[in-house]
């Protein structure tokens, strides 16, 4: 492996990662503060990545088409939460993997029905379509550069949100005492109805900006919620810290695991779960109390 | 009667019905394809009974079951002479052996987690053995790998029935249905599966009290991956071929349903898994997009249904006993839930 | 490890301590149980008190410091390992099989020691020795006319005999014994006190207590702890008379 392709693969890890992150910090983030267990999030992520197809398709213009997919999201997220989720909070996890596994049904044959299950390609913008060289014979797409960079900007945003708002700090109130925050005055149900669309609009956001990237086809919500899985596991659970380390340790191993050992064609990071689990099984940063 | 023996005499009257009417199945119906499908519910009911053994009885709720599934599956297509039919006994105990032996090595692992964790381990899992056999050498790929002969029943060589017959096959099915019954009343019943109540009930309790409580859920992981890996054996027998997709999330998430919406108990779950093929069966011929109503229905159940379909029968049972007692005027009984019968 | 209740036993906290995070909730605490006292650990909330009878039962492992059972280090024994030698102890908070019924658990409980505890074939209701051993304990503890109630329709006097009874059906040396009379009223109390003057001959029973007049009535021992440290140890009327004591806990209006 030369020093430019190590370069690219690093790049490509750290952009998979910080993807996986987002979309990982959702699914923590609606079960640790509202303990809901939703296998429904893959197909978030999916539907962010149609929506970007067929808004593009639409409108001609990818950023138009991440702005409003953006509102359409977090206005989706709220209807969704109001006239679904909130029915879940009172039940066992074990209701709620049937009843989100339900929800995955519907999701994908709605999909079905609306859009088809061809696979798609997004068009990029042409003033991001170019790549940068690296190195003397590699070329790296710009888009990518892009959508790391914006995953960064996302990253650090939700940060900000968490640790420096009054939203953060009733968010993080709710999270440890959902009582006591409601006799303090903070309405519970409407914060869920917040964070639950905080964590639908990261993932339909991360479909949307990773679209181009790859292809947009019909399983790619239930491989994104397994990988999911895998970030929350390895990084422990209700840790956004521990989701991040996580996002990009898989990052890691899964694309050099690819480039490295094509036979082993992506059971890489299973295999690090089973050494996590093996070692450490609480997580890298979790608690070892489990809900 | 007593209230006991009553509820006995019920339930062991409600399970030898059952039997019999499936034993008498074939003599009934004369469509092969009916008799094809009562054979896929018998096969999904014992996969459906092996992962009650986990959920209902030991409290680990597994969302990768069908990895023990389709290991007895690839193990069956993969061990079956070529040319010539195999046994039948020795191809079962071989297909459960290896899933017992995968359920050893993954339980090892995802039974140090719990709760939420453990169903998204167990789910991990499945999917590693899926990309496993969907991209390595030798399985067949996304294709899969064909079984060409049924199997036979016989020993040292002599076939004394050969299962290419249909309803040889089905009875052959029904009989390690009633096997694994079998097999599941008596583990319940013993101390073993005494204990495991007690670990679903209240670990902590359990571990204070001096039981090796992760060497008990490692047996309980064992014994249903061995009976699941039986089942997925059948199914490879029965359609002749295998997939993939029997590792999919979609059969963990099918058979985990199963269990659920069925209820307590191995009879919940048999319930479960004859509603389950036959609903999806006759949905599936009425629309393409039948997941669509099938996803609707399995909220609306999982809401509206908490204790499934025996467990509301139970209840309707429950409630008419103690109606029936306080009209009578007398105290209505306690029943310890042990006493229960299956 | 098996012990006979004859056997003359101890189990010995040796400068336990526990930090969890910034917080020392037990702070170098040594102390003995022997077989035919009663030891009892009394200080305020938040003392440690709960904490030190998870570190001797190993549901928690100490920072630094070590349990002596009989003289052998058990400090790296699991929590099973720890009951099946013969360290039972009771919960604060009932802690009981609510759904099952109360000859069950009694029987569960006794059946963890015994030698095939994990037979797959036979009946676990044909189970002659388990089912002894839980009808003596429940017998002991006046359960006996329960047996067949669910145990989470009991009164919670009943369920706090039941803990016990449960405790006692593992056949212990040793109770560690949390708050047995937490929510009970005065004939309960006075109940429970009588099963615990009749276990003390046979038993090395540490019992952690709020209720002062049934700690002096029925203790040998008495260690008093404050903020995870001990500040006394000694006799009933030893503890009565120390300054230290009576200005932390007891108050320092004269006493008797």
């Amino acid at each position: 492996m030369t020093l430019a392709t190590f370069f690219v693969q690093c790049l490509n890890s750290m952009q998979y990662g910080l993807l996986l992150f987002l979309v990982a910090s959702g699914l923590t983030l609606v079960f640790g503060i509202m303990g809901i267990v939703n296998l429904a999030h893959g197909s978030f992520y999916m539907i962010g990545a149609y929506l970007a197809y067929s808004l593009t398709a639409l409108t001609g213009n990818l950023f138009v088409a991440l702005a409003l997919g953006l509102v359409l999201s977090l206005i989706f997220g709220y209807l969704l939460e109001w006239v679904f989720f909130s029915f879940l909070y009172e039940r066992d996890h074990l209701q709620q993997v049937l009843m989100t596994y339900g929800l995955i049904l519907v999701i994908e044959e709605l999909r079905s029905i609306l859009i088809g299950d061809d696979v798609h390609g997004v068009a990029v913008p042409a003033f991001l379509a170019g790549s940068i060289a690296i190195g003397n014979d590699m070329l790296y797409p710009v888009y990518r550069l892009f959508v790391s960079a914006a995953c960064v900007v996302l990253a650090l945003a939700l940060y900000w949100l968490i640790r420096k708002t009054r939203v953060g700090m009733k968010i993080r109130a709710g999270a440890s005492n959902r009582e006591m925050a409601q006799s303090l005055g903070i309405d519970i149900g409407l914060l869920y109805r917040v964070v639950f669309s905080l964590g639908f609009g990261l993932a339909v956001m991360s479909g949307m900006l990773f679209a181009p990237v790859s292809t947009v086809y019909p399983g790619m919500g239930a491989q994104m919620l397994i990988v999911c899985f895998l970030v929350v596991v390895i990084g422990g659970i209700g840790s956004i810290t521990g989701a991040f380390v996580a996002a990009l340790l898989i990052g890691f191993v899964d694309t050099f695991g690819k480039v490295l050992w094509q036979e082993g064609a992506g059971i890489a990071i299973y295999l690090l779960m089973a050494v996590i689990l093996l070692v450490r099984p609480a997580g890298l940063l979790g608690e070892r109390a489990m809900r | 009667m007593t209230f006991f023996t009553r509820r006995r005499a019920w339930s062991a009257s409600s399970w030898t019905l059952f039997l019999l009417a499936l034993a008498a199945a074939p003599a009934m119906l004369d469509g092969g394809f009916e008799l094809e499908l009562l054979s896929k519910v018998m096969i999904m009911s014992i996969f459906a009974a092996s992962l009650q053994l986990l959920v209902g009885c030991t409290g680990l709720v597994s969302l990768g079951h069908a990895a023990f599934f389709g290991v007895g599956a690839y193990a069956t297509a993969l061990v079956v002479p070529q040319a010539g039919a195999a046994n039948l006994v020795a191809t079962l105990a071989f297909a459960g052996g290896v899933s017992m032996l995968f359920a050893v090595v993954i339980g090892l692992l995802v039974l140090r987690t719990r709760g939420i964790y453990f169903i998204m381990v167990t789910l991990a899992f499945a999917q590693m053995l899926y990309y496993v056999v969907h991209d390595g050498k030798g399985f067949g790929g996304s294709d899969g790998t064909y079984l060409y002969f049924k199997p036979v029943v016989g020993m040292f060589g002599k076939t004394w029935v050969d299962l290419a017959d249909g309803r040889a096959f089905y009875w052959a099915v029904l009989a390690v249905l009633v096997f694994t019954l079998g097999v599941l009343r008596v583990v319940m019943r013993s101390r073993f599966g005494h204990a495991l109540a007690g670990i679903r009930h209240n670990e902590q309790r359990m571990t204070a009290s001096g039981y090796p409580v992760f060497l008990y859920k490692l047996a309980s992981f064992a014994i249903g991956g061995a009976l699941a890996g039986i089942a997925g054996s059948l199914y490879a027998f029965q359609y002749g071929f295998v997939n993939p997709e029997l590792f999919s999330w979609h059969q963990s998430g099918n058979v985990l349903l199963m269990v659920i919406l069925g209820g307590p108990g191995f009879g919940g779950a048999i319930a479960g898994a004859l509603v389950f093929v036959l609903l999806s069966d006759w949905l599936s011929e009425l629309t393409k997009h039948w997941q669509l109503i099938f996803g609707l229905l399995i909220i609306v159940s999982v809401a509206m249904l908490p204790l499934g379909l025996t467990g509301g029968v139970a209840a309707c049972h429950a409630t008419i006993e103690r109606l029936c007692a306080r009209r009578r005027g007398v105290p209505a009984k306690t029943v310890p839930k042990e006493e229960r019968a299956l | 490890m098996t012990l006979a209740r004859s056997e003359s036993t101890s189990l010995r906290a040796c400068n336990l301590t526990r930090r969890f995070g910034g917080l020392t909730a037990v702070n170098d605490v040594s102390l003995d149980v022997d077989v035919g006292t009663i030891h009892s650990v009394i200080g305020t909330n938040g003392a440690g008190k709960s904490t030190l009878i998870n570190l001797l039962c190993g549901e928690l492992t100490p920072t630094s410091g070590d349990v002596m059972l009989n003289d052998a280090s058990i400090g790296g024994w699991s929590q099973q390992r720890r009951a099946r030698a013969g360290v039972g102890r009771t919960y604060q908070r009932n802690n009981v099989f609510a759904p099952l019924s109360v000859m069950e658990n009694c029987r569960l409980a006794a059946q963890a020691r015994m030698p095939r505890a994990w037979h797959l074939h036979e009946a676990a209701r044909r189970c002659v020795a388990s089912n002894e051993l839980a009808a003596a304990a429940l017998e002991h503890t006046g359960l006996t006319h329960c047996a067949m109630r669910i145990a989470g329709t009991l009164s919670h006097g009943q369920k706090r005999q039941l803990e016990i009874a449960m405790c006692l059906a593992g056949e212990p040396a040793i109770l560690l014994l949390d708050e047995p009379l937490a929510g009970m009223g005065p004939e309960e109390t006075a109940r429970m006190l009588e099963l615990l003057q009749s276990l003390r001959a046979e038993h090395a029973i540490l019992l952690v207590e709020h209720d002062m007049d049934a700690v002096f009535a029925v203790s040998d021992l008495v260690t008093v702890m404050v903020d995870g440290a001990v500040i006394a140890s000694g006799t009933s009327d030893e503890i009565r008379a120390n300054r230290a004591v009576q200005s932390a806990y007891l108050g320092t209006a004269d006493v008797e």
